[in-house]
């Protein structure tokens, strides 16, 4: 197997343990760093699969992932900080007002 | 006009969004305090300039920016119902925001970049705009879902549509991430010239198109993504619910329409019956748990992931007929069910304390015009003829019986009887109920009573006279030739 192979499948266990990570995990910032996991697998995936088929546009895809992702991750650690501080818990299975 | 003008032609409404956006968040830092109301006019304004911006996108309907974008008919369209929605949102946010004591510049900022990333989904000839477009108008809504920040069934809704959503956007990326590793290209366009030429799709692209399924399965709230929704809605500011059950609800569906037709549309074997599994499991999903539901907030949750249901029925037509229908049924779903939400905003009281069916007893008599309006909106979600409804549930019904799909069009009839149950328990709910306590509704405000008019005469307008949306549905489903 060559190297971009390789990656691929290193990129698919990652993806694999942040869904494990994210089901199972309780911990708010443990299931958004298991997301943030995944959001690197891709950036993994998109850059072997840019060194297979010798093409720069999967590269900048991944610059594109990295912008939005911290984006996201600004105003997701602002909703967890107001969690925990209107309820003192980081525990998912304690937000829980709204039923499922 | 030079290339870089044409392009900026094509995303003028984006451009407009944002520029207006960015105004309000600073004047939001200039303004004294007592004149932050300007900044809602400033928004309203904006989001009419958007609408207007459109008939610029219109000039110079092509690709642009490399083909990142495209504008066609079927971009202009959904271009102009989002920015239709975005205005309609405004105006009937302004009395709660105010009530409820929530910044309003903010509000009105985020309110137009989420519209502006709802329409780059619309236009998006790519998968990497698809996924900006769709990030730009999720951040803005996970932060709009947890605006009333002191309430902790806010925060509640946030946390669960970021942390869902997030989740969401990554199954979307890696299927993204999937394709261009079969065919080293996410250019739909270049896609589905590689099926047109008879590549088979292999178990990396089936992979890739799965996964990002799922992605937007959960940004359309269908079934079995749609889990999300009932807390999401309940828990978010009622006018944000009003926003989220339409205007996001019809850029997903822009989205996956325009990869699954426009990308996968010559080997449309391959999600057929992914979405028709998803179509019937969403319909009966959303009106079954709807019966059971005494908030009314929650209720008309469940009733959207119904109508998402509805609206897979049509696409999996896979015929011209079947994306007309959809985005006729777009239209009207989303005006109608905006009109409703504002309703439930306009009598929650501060703090949103009366949002239970049994609250609304006497709405009949006590607010004669709001209660008939309320009416209006629940018969057209049930399909009542005469409304626009009925002929959107006409359309798709007859476009899955054109497709030799008698057994959804079957579904598809049987799903809206029982939606019947639990619209038309609340239409008696506010004429045939005494209150227990007697209470007085607050007056109806122009803004309030602004949008509950205009979404009323549509729902009855398209209802009586279909012709003109039904043309212009037409000519964008013509898009994907």
């Amino acid at each position: 197997m060559d190297l971009a192979a390789d990656c691929v499948v290193l990129s698919a266990i990652l993806f694999g343990l942040g869904v494990v990570g994210f089901v199972f995990k309780r911990n708010i910032i443990t299931i958004f760093m298991s997301i943030e996991l995944m959001l690197n697998a891709v950036n993994l995936a998109f850059v072997a699969f840019s060194r297979q088929w010798h093409d720069l546009s999967g590269q900048v895809f991944v610059f594109f992932v990295i912008v939005v992702a911290a984006a996201e991750a600004a105003v997701g650690m602002a909703i967890i900080v107001l969690i925990a501080r209107n309820r003192h818990s980081l525990n998912v299975e304690r937000v829980n007002l709204l039923k499922l | 006009m030079t290339p870089a003008l044409a392009d900026a032609y094509s995303l003028a409404p984006v451009i407009t969004a944002c520029g207006f956006g960015i105004l309000i968040i600073v004047g939001d830092a200039f303004l004294p305090r007592g004149g932050k109301s300007l900044l809602a006019r400033i928004g309203v304004v904006g989001a009419l300039a958007s609408l207007a911006a459109v008939t610029l996108a219109s000039r110079h309907t092509d690709d642009a920016y490399s083909g990142l974008i495209r504008t066609d008919a079927f971009s202009l369209f959904l271009e102009s119902l989002i920015f239709v929605i975005t205005v309609l949102v405004m105006l009937g946010s302004y009395d709660y925001l105010v009530r409820e004591g929530l910044p309003l510049g903010e509000y009105h900022a985020l309110l137009l970049f989420a519209a502006s990333g709802m329409a780059v989904m619309a236009s998006a000839n790519e998968l990497l705009t698809a996924f900006v477009g769709l990030e730009i108008s999720s951040i803005a809504s996970y932060v709009l879902a947890g605006y009333r920040r002191t309430a902790s069934k806010s925060n509640e809704s946030a946390l669960k549509y970021f942390l869902l959503g997030s989740f969401a956007t990554a199954f979307f990326l890696y299927g993204a991430a999937m394709v261009y590793g079969a065919t080293g290209t996410t250019r739909l366009d270049v896609l589905r010239e590689m099926f047109v030429a008879g590549r088979a799709p292999g178990p990396l692209m089936l992979l890739g198109c799965a996964m990002i399924l799922v992605g937007l399965g959960f940004k359309a709230a269908v079934a079995p993504f749609q889990v999300w929704t009932p807390d999401v809605y309940e828990g978010a500011p009622t006018p944000v619910t009003a926003l989220f059950a339409s205007g996001p609800k019809a850029a997903a569906f822009a989205l996956l329409v325009r990869i699954l037709v426009t990308g996968f549309g010559a080997a449309n074997a391959t999600w057929f019956w992914a979405i028709w599994v998803s179509a019937v499991l969403t319909m009966f999903i959303g009106n079954l748990a709807a019966l059971t539901q005494n908030n009314v907030k929650r209720m008309l949750a469940y009733s959207s992931i119904a109508h998402a249901g509805y609206l897979l029925v049509a696409l999996a037509a896979r015929s011209e007929i079947g994306i007309a229908a959809l985005l006729y049924y777009l239209v009207v779903y989303a005006l109608v069910t905006l009109g409703a939400f504002t309703i439930i905003t306009h009598l929650g009281e501060p703090g949103e304390r009366r949002l239970e069916i049994d609250a609304y007893a006497g709405l009949g008599t006590r607010q004669p015009f709001t209660a008939f309006c309320m009416t209006i909106f629940l018969l057209s979600l049930l399909g009542l003829p005469i409304t626009a409804g009925f002929l959107g549930k006409f359309y798709i019904f007859d476009s899955a019986l054109k497709a030799q799909l008698p057994g959804l069009a079957v579904m598809l009839a049987m799903n809206s009887v029982i939606g019947a149950y639990y619209y038309l328990r609340l239409v008696r709910v506010m004429y045939f109920t005494e209150p227990e306590q007697e209470w007085t509704p607050e007056p109806v405000t122009a803004g309030v009573g602004a949008v509950m008019f205009l979404t009323a005469v549509a729902a009855l307008g398209f209802g009586l006279f279909p012709g003109p949306l039904m043309t212009f549905a037409t000519i964008s489903a013509q898009s994907f030739r």
